[in-house]
């Protein structure tokens, strides 16, 4: 965001504004900027306004502030057919009267390539996904991640140096949306193409994306690595959106060096790592993963605060344990452990005590 | 043919075989009319009526000379000649602009696209021989009464509608996301639409065709308004001949053009569902 330098920038939104019915704002002041061969995750709710960005960016929605630069050109004024990007679309948009080999060679007819050029293309591109048998079968014969392939192939067949994603693989089942998620990310890194993906999976975004951005109200609320993301979202929004979560209300009674108490509900202190609060007194959220809570204080600092625990629920899913907890009123406070043969099981009814080191633990906005 | 459900009630099997006679009785009124005038064309005689000798299946009492007369009488020949000038004309006139008009339409940003469609549609409903007077003082005050393409900008405009409903109906299932993809991958719009529009939307544009070749075939008010002594269609010589000389020849070329419709039909229908198939194969 703004410690990005915009100078060596391949995509630029600047402060752009987009609003379908000149009263409300879909996208609100968004400003982003992506290196050349970057893979870049929008990430969000539906309604969010990611999608729409993407297709700002691919010229089907235009923006009603600000600007959009393509390799440091202004692209607001130039019509999708002449922008060059390559897209794939939420439900492959295959040429249903086309064979897989005339959706391939299409993009490069219209841009008026000889045949033998074309079909060594085609066959490169059809290769590249392992589809080099299908090229005479119409998409309806394919299966549904046969498509998803063949419109990946389509997308990159007329050597695009930007590559836009809009939720591919939603129309996958699990394990097939798991070999695309790898195989895609591989394709792009070795192209070394610039790729802006867009999805609400957050597992699809912390697998496959150098950076992710998490859209909401409009706005990108965190623009950031995976693993950033994950252990250290800025607000509240990320830190529920992104994995699981547990929260605890309080206020902030101390604060100092990077660290801070914060008396939850049932009055009890506890230590965070304050984000977004600056002084005592204020209401905060704190977000605590659930493999980061510790039971009892051995690995915890000699004068760490601990919480009283009451054991709920106690799950057995195999590598792990997953405990769901009374903490501070909330009966909702889930921990994970990880199943080893040391490991307790807990029963339910147990007292517990549990605790954190201070800087896994995060006080956000209330 | 659905079966009776074991516990079908009095009424519901009264209902079930109640309905099939209804189904019979509008068969038999729509398509009688058509079938009886068939036999009569080869008639031996020049009357309209079933000679004994026809209801005696002699041989004597058939003969071809009705239709020998219709494709030798000038007056029958240049009929059709007309006809056949005019109707593919206008039925070209009316798939370009139809099929224009109807992707127009259906993009949702068009201002006050549901009126101007009631206004493109109106000549179905407006009662033709209302449509026919206005366009008469209208053609006359531009000098196009009684010319050629004065018939055929009329029989474009009454055939109009046919392509835009049917087109309109297609484009309904027709997925947006395609013309986008094309674009996406550098084809301009024009190129989109022949390439990857016009191919899915085909089966709207040739039924709307074949409307709109069968209302300029079939149409008498307008063009005995707009039309002149030069410029007769075989609908309008029929309806004179009816008038004026009651020959059986109405009855030849009736038939004829019976057949001609069965055959246009029949190829279309084929060609649609080509078409659809492809269609069909669309995914999601």
């Amino acid at each position: 965001m703004a410690s990005d330098s915009t100078n060596d920038a391949f995509v630029v939104f600047d402060r752009v504004q987009k609003s379908y019915d000149g009263e409300t704002l879909v996208v609100k002041d968004l400003n982003l900027s992506l290196p050349k061969g970057e893979f870049l995750t929008m990430l969000g709710p539906s309604g969010s306004g990611k999608t729409t960005c993407l297709m700002m960016l691919a010229g089907f929605e235009t923006a009603t502030h600000g600007e959009i630069l393509l390799d440091g050109k202004p692209i607001n004024n130039i019509p999708p057919h002449k922008r060059g990007i390559g897209m794939v679309f939420q439900n492959y948009a295959l040429f249903p009267h086309m064979t897989v080999a005339e959706n391939l060679a299409f993009p490069l007819e219209v841009r008026k390539m000889g045949k033998s050029e074309r079909e060594a293309k085609v066959k490169r591109a059809l290769d590249m996904v392992q589809m080099g048998e299908f090229g005479g079968r119409r998409p309806a014969q394919l299966s549904g991640g046969q498509q998803q392939r063949i419109a990946l192939a389509r997308a990159l067949v007329f050597e695009p140096e930007l590559v836009l994603m809009d939720e591919p693989l939603g129309a996958l089942d699990k394990q097939l949306r798991e070999h695309m998620q790898f195989e895609i990310t591989s394709i792009a890194h070795n192209l070394g193409i610039t790729t802006v993906y867009v999805t609400h999976d957050q597992t699809e975004a912390l697998t496959m994306s150098d950076r992710v951005a998490v859209f909401e109200d409009g706005r990108i609320q965190q623009l950031a690595p995976p693993d950033e993301l994950y252990e250290a979202p800025q607000n509240s929004f990320v830190a529920q959106f992104i994995g699981e979560n547990n929260t605890l209300e309080g206020v902030v009674e101390t604060i100092s060096n990077g660290e801070c108490t914060v008396r939850v509900a049932d009055g009890s202190l506890i230590d965070a790592k304050p984000v977004n609060v600056t002084k005592p007194g204020e209401k905060t959220l704190i977000s605590i993963r659930p493999e980061r809570v510790e039971m009892g204080k051995s690995r915890l600092h000699p004068d760490a605060h601990t919480l009283k625990a009451e054991v709920l629920e106690f799950i057995y899913m195999g590598d792990i344990f997953r405990t769901r907890l009374r903490v501070a009123g909330r009966d909702d406070f889930v921990i994970k452990t990880r199943n080893a043969p040391d490991q307790k099981r807990l029963k339910p009814g147990e007292q517990i005590e549990i605790g954190w080191l201070a800087e896994d633990a995060r006080a956000l906005d209330a | 043919m659905s079966q009776l459900p074991p516990y079908a009630t009095v009424g519901q099997r009264a209902w079930y075989y109640g309905f099939r006679v209804i189904c019979a009785f509008i068969f038999f009124f729509l398509i009688a009319p058509i079938l009886v005038i068939i036999p009569l064309s080869f008639n031996a005689e020049n009357f309209f009526t079933y000679t004994p000798g026809m209801l005696r299946l002699d041989p004597e009492a058939y003969s071809l000379k009705h239709y020998r007369d219709f494709l030798t009488n000038p007056e029958w020949t240049s009929a059709v000649w007309n006809s056949v000038r005019i109707a593919p004309m206008a039925t070209l006139l009316s798939v370009s602009l139809g099929t224009l008009a109807a992707v127009g339409l259906s993009q949702s940003h068009v201002p006050g696209r549901r009126a101007i469609m009631a206004i493109l549609i109106s000549p179905m409903i407006v009662p033709l021989i209302i449509s026919a007077t206005g366009m008469y003082f209208f053609y006359s005050k531009i000098n196009i009464v009684g010319t050629y393409w004065g018939v055929v900008l009329a029989h474009t405009v009454l055939g109009i509608p046919f392509v835009i409903i049917t087109v309109t109906a297609t484009l309904v299932g027709f997925d947006k996301s395609l013309t986008r993809a094309a674009a996406n991958m550098g084809a301009d719009p024009v190129t989109t639409f022949f390439r990857v529009q016009m191919p899915l939307i085909l089966p709207g544009v040739i039924s709307g065709g074949l409307f709109a070749f069968i209302t300029s075939f079939d149409e008498v008010v307008v063009v005995l308004f707009i039309g002149s002594a030069e410029l007769q269609t075989l609908p309008w010589q029929m309806f004179t001949g009816l008038r004026e000389q009651i020959s059986p020849t109405i009855l030849a070329a009736a038939t004829i053009l019976v057949a001609i419709s069965i055959g246009l039909l029949t190829t279309v229908e084929i060609l649609r569902r080509r078409s659809e198939r492809l269609r069909g194969m669309s995914p999601g």
